[in-house]
């Protein structure tokens, strides 16, 4: 069952387009916001409020890359490997996270904390190489960077 | 020099809001467009010789021209932005996004007014975070203010304008998968014809314009056509973003007038390769135009200048390779990417990029043939135009065939060494 507040955010768009088809990544970009990534159970919700398949859903899930079927940890990290970061050094900042994180690309920190994931273009090339963490972008990244970034976010989730 | 599109825009500060952009004369070219007939502000930008900046150049008002028009045209019709700028190595749009969102909103409604549309659509890509905030309360204000809503500042026309956020893959770039992406299906590309001029969303008449495209309307309708084909130093009208990325001394984007010459923008503005760089050669306008080196340096980067010097001005932001990069490497790079961001439509796209990714990975690795570069030319032929349904392979066959012939000595080097000689 989709929560009130999920329920509330779907409507609000519903009058930004002609049939409810059109709101199905709206609406499993917003479970995912409320549930962290979308389950078989989302799936299901969404089908339901918007009178479609599960399967047609899963076609759609499964082909946006910002729509997680899987479990994904409290901060997801974006790096990207497109052709301006990996001129500026994308494969040393890769080689340099997956062994800060212990993880490789596509990995979850054994803590939960971090999902790491190479991404396409951020469209910050003058500042390459680039990350996002979440909603935050970070810009001409070197190693110490990325560990004092790395550190902020560890603080802040134990300071909560 | 004249900045029109960025003299509001301060990097790193907030955009201006709606009195700030109505004091700096903002909206004025709302209040004239509504006072002309929607076929006068079509004939201005005709005139104008405005051409798309997404990358195709494709003149403005002609897309817009084929929209019926008329009591008897279908409704409603829909004006979509195109603001999904992924193309590896372009960060133009989102300056005008974050930097002055009153611009776009105003150049989409004078857009939808000439083409008389009903509904007007922002495809913003996820990425965007800080886009998306400034144009949702941007948008707030445009309505409270009455440019947008029914009956726009006590007119007969009336527009809807809403920001749609997307959720990932390129190839929603593409005009005809953006449409399926918008209407919440998988982002494949259409059969054209029809084109979505006709028959675009949902079956109705539909223009998908670049954000930067748009963004020069509210000037020319302002200033006019003379004065808009006066801004740049050729034949192709008015300003263009232009960028470098790689390893210069500065990086960035300037806004200079159409038709600046490849050397200047990387000298002058980008000031030239960073101490113990050497320039190898650089994609004009993002990954999938091609290579351009040294010996064309001075070619004006505007629509047709670079078409006649074998590439394209696609977006405009250059992508620098320098000697301590791998050409090879780079194009394993840029070739990784369309593979994986094919969308899986279209056989020489879905399976030719995967076999060019493996052949190009294992000439990295030292493991290649000679043969490899035959089959390589072989799979840029399949990939080129009218093979595939859309852009996406033909675009990913540019950087490729041009890469084999420009750095064809550094592929023998690979696969002679058998290795990567940077490596």
């Amino acid at each position: 069952m989709l929560s009130e507040q999920e329920k509330q955010q779907i409507e609000a768009k519903v009058q930004h387009y002609p049939n409810k088809r059109a709101l199905c990544l709206e609406a499993l970009k917003i479970v995912q916001e409320h549930r962290g990534w979308v389950t078989d159970e989302g799936i299901a919700d969404v089908a339901e409020a918007l009178q479609l398949t599960p399967a047609e859903l899963e076609g759609m899930a499964t082909f946006y890359n910002m729509i997680f079927r899987k479990p994904v940890g409290k901060h997801v990290i974006l790096l990207c490997d497109s052709v301006s970061c990996w001129i500026m050094g994308y494969e040393r900042l890769r080689e340099h996270l997956t062994t800060r994180l212990g993880i490789g690309l596509g990995e979850t920190s054994a803590d939960q904390r971090f999902t790491l994931l190479p991404n396409v273009c951020l469209g910050a090339c003058d500042h390459a190489p680039v990350m996002m963490i979440d909603n935050a972008h970070y810009q001409d990244l070197d190693p110490g960077k990325i560990d004092e970034i790395i550190a902020m976010y560890r603080q802040e989730d134990i300071a909560r | 020099m004249e900045t029109p599109l960025t003299n509001n825009i301060s990097p790193g500060k907030e955009p201006p809001d709606l009195r700030q952009y109505e004091n700096g004369g903002g909206y004025a070219a709302v209040r004239k467009a509504l006072r002309m007939a929607p076929a006068e502000v079509m004939a201005l930008v005709e005139e104008s010789n405005l051409r798309g900046r997404g990358g195709a150049g494709f003149p403005t008002a002609q897309k817009w021209s084929f929209v019926p028009m008329g009591n008897d045209a279908p409704r409603p019709k829909y004006l979509i932005c195109n603001a999904d700028e992924m193309e590896p190595g372009t960060f133009k749009d989102r300056l005008l996004l974050e930097g002055n969102p009153h611009q776009l909103i105003e150049g989409m409604i004078v857009s939808a007014y000439t083409v008389q549309a009903d509904v007007a659509y922002i495809f913003l890509r996820w990425a965007y975070k800080l886009a998306a905030e400034r144009l949702e309360s941007a948008i707030v204000e445009a309505y409270r203010q009455g440019y947008l809503g029914k009956n726009i500042l006590g007119s007969e026309y009336s527009l809807e304008l809403y920001l749609h956020v997307s959720a990932g893959r390129y190839i929603c770039g593409e005009e005809t998968a953006l449409l399926n992406a918008l209407e919440g299906k998988r982002a494949n590309p259409r059969a054209k014809p029809p084109y979505p001029q006709v028959s675009g969303l949902w079956g109705k008449p539909t223009i998908v314009n670049n954000v930067e495209t748009l963004c020069n309307v509210p000037h020319i309708v302002n200033r006019g056509a003379a004065w808009f084909k006066n801004l740049s130093r050729g034949a192709n009208g008015g300003t263009k973003l232009y960028g470098v990325s790689g390893r210069v001394k500065n990086p960035g984007l300037w806004e200079l007038p159409m038709g600046t010459s490849i050397r200047e923008i990387l000298e002058e503005h980008a000031g030239g390769m960073r101490d113990g760089y050497r320039f190898r050669g650089l994609l004009p306008g993002g990954a999938s135009t091609d290579f351009v080196v040294a010996d064309q340096l001075d070619v004006a980067m505007d629509f047709d200048s670079m078409q006649a010097a074998g590439s394209r001005l696609g977006t405009g932001t250059m992508i620098i390779l320098d000697d301590k990069t791998c050409p090879v490497g780079m194009l394993l790079n840029l070739e990784h990417f369309f593979a994986q961001e094919s969308c899986g439509w279209c056989t020489p796209c879905w399976s030719g990029l995967s076999w060019i990714e493996q052949i190009l990975q294992r000439l990295e690795e030292g493991s290649g043939q000679s043969s490899d570069l035959e089959r390589l030319q072989s799979h840029a032929r399949l990939l080129g135009p009218g093979h595939t349904f859309c852009a996406l392979a033909p675009g990913a066959a540019e950087p490729l065939q041009s890469g084999l012939k420009h750095f064809g000595d550094d592929f023998d080097r690979h696969i002679h060494e058998k290795r990567c000689p940077w490596r």
